[in-house]
């Protein structure tokens, strides 16, 4: 019998390291999301266009309205597309 | 000169309550540059003629489009600040939509933290122009 501490596994068990998420508008104290920048706006885009969801960007619920405001706005303007693939 | 006393206040108070509007308009690349600026100068006269006040203006120039706009792949994009009573804004958006050289437009209130951020850019713009004179000179 082997002893517990000799068990191998065939896929190493990976120990997940939980990164905090966090807000990069409240931490570097952004107040007004250009929508003419469309470069940074694609941040918060899958490569659909489509706009990415707060709990994988960690954005604040304030912040998220505005980046949809935002990329809404550029979309109007014809900065970002309303639809694609491959974005990035 | 009670009258006159109110009368200066509430003009003080209306120009306080005067909003800031941001507005851009994208233009048909069909268009010759002087067709263009004619246009840009039609807007201008619209804004100013209702009593609004340029506050700053941007030529972004021919710009390509995320995606194609009445079968057209790039645009004339022209920017332009002013502040001014709110009914403006209707007759403004009326013109544009009478215009066909205008394809696209946008018009919106700047909240403080836009105006600010507006501001700021503008002095970095500034900024950067005296240092480039200054290398160059």
């Amino acid at each position: 019998m082997a002893n517990e501490s000799e068990i191998r596994y065939l896929t190493p068990p990976t120990v997940e390291v939980k990164k905090e998420k966090y807000c990069r508008f409240k931490k570097n104290k952004i107040k007004y999301i250009d929508y003419k920048d469309p470069e940074f706006l694609k941040k918060f885009l899958n490569e659909q266009g489509k706009i990415l969801p707060r709990r994988i960007t960690g954005t604040s619920l304030k912040y998220q309205r505005k980046v949809a405001q935002a990329v809404k706005r550029a979309r109007h303007l014809a900065l970002l597309p309303y639809v694609t693939d491959m974005l990035k | 000169m009670r009258a006159l006393k109110t009368v200066f206040l509430y003009n003080q108070i209306s120009n306080f309550m005067l909003n800031q509007y941001e507005t851009v308009f994208i233009a048909t690349p069909v268009l010759s540059e002087t067709q263009i600026k004619e246009a840009v100068k039609k807007i201008k006269r619209i804004i100013t003629g209702g009593g609004g006040d340029i506050v700053h203006e941007e030529n972004w120039g021919l710009r390509k489009l995320a995606y194609p706009i009445q079968k057209k792949s790039t645009g004339f994009y022209y920017l332009l600040e002013f502040r001014s009573e709110g009914e403006l804004i209707d007759k403004l958006e009326t013109e544009y939509r009478r215009d066909e050289k205008i394809i696209r437009f946008l018009t919106f209130r700047m909240d403080k933290y836009s105006i600010a951020y507006s501001e700021k850019k503008r002095k970095q713009k500034e900024i950067e122009k005296k240092e480039e004179e200054l290398k160059n000179g």
